[in-house]
């Protein structure tokens, strides 16, 4: 299953399912990906959610409260989260505020 | 040497969220002919975006405003970066710069927007009176040109 919509792209498999955020994520842009991913998370409730970073070209803050966001969300749904292939600048952020040792990070 | 002002930018953005990306934007044209490393001009790009997203978010949360970015480059490769509005301020600035303090969580902020200029920039100086408006001046020196050989 594939759906798209501006910065992210959603795939459903075996109870996996992979947001691909791709562009930048800022404030604006923020909060269409966190409704796609919320919509998609709540309808499909898979045992999985992969946030795949790796076509995230700028990243502010508001990036790290998507993420943060996504993992507390999920967490309540009692779905698994990781954060996938971050970009350097990504992890540099994601760093500042401790992510790493709240998240579990495939890089 | 004594370092002097070589180059300057005085931009005014109407506090519309889609201004976020046209301010990095124009800040990184603005260096690109310093040929910063990837590093720095992703530093910068990230703590501008902080700083005017701040203003868009906090300073002029039901209202369109203006924030100001006046930008000057000294001749030793050091710039300072000015972001103004004439929001609501901050109450309280000590609490406002704590990493994760948020007035804003349901918002999804994460409250580290003043952390991150604060570890991407050499300096940050952030002044706000209640009612008025809230000024961020950041400082970066750049790393020196590799020598041609």
């Amino acid at each position: 299953m594939l759906f798209s919509d501006n910065n992210v792209k959603i795939t459903v498999e075996d109870g996996i399912m992979t947001a691909y955020v791709h562009g930048e994520i800022d404030h604006h842009n923020a909060k269409n990906a966190r409704r796609r991913v919320d919509n998609e998370l709540e309808s499909k409730r898979p045992r999985e959610l992969r946030l795949d970073l790796s076509g995230v070209s700028f990243m502010d803050s508001s990036g790290l409260g998507l993420i943060l966001g996504r993992y507390t969300k999920a967490t309540e749904l009692g779905v698994a989260f990781s954060v996938v292939h971050p970009t350097d600048a990504t992890m540099k952020i994601l760093s500042l505020a401790g992510g790493e040792r709240l998240i579990k990070i495939e890089r | 040497m004594k370092k002097e002002c070589i180059n300057e930018l005085h931009v005014k953005l109407p506090s519309y969220s889609s201004n976020e990306s046209a301010a990095r934007a124009i800040v990184s044209a603005f260096l690109a002919g310093l040929n910063p490393t990837v590093d720095e001009i992703s530093d910068i790009r990230c703590a501008v975006s902080e700083a005017v997203t701040n203003s868009i978010v906090h300073g002029y949360r039901d209202i369109i405003g203006q924030i100001n970015i006046d930008i000057k480059l000294y001749s030793d490769r050091s710039l300072k970066i000015d972001i103004r509005d004439r929001g609501r301020g901050i109450d309280d600035i000590e609490l406002a710069l704590r990493p994760m303090y948020t007035t804003d969580p349901e918002g999804e902020r994460s409250g580290m927007g003043f952390t991150v200029i604060e570890n991407f920039m050499d300096s940050m100086i952030v002044k706000s009176t209640p009612g008025r408006g809230t000024k961020v001046s950041m400082k970066k020196k750049l790393s020196a040109l590799p020598v041609r050989k």
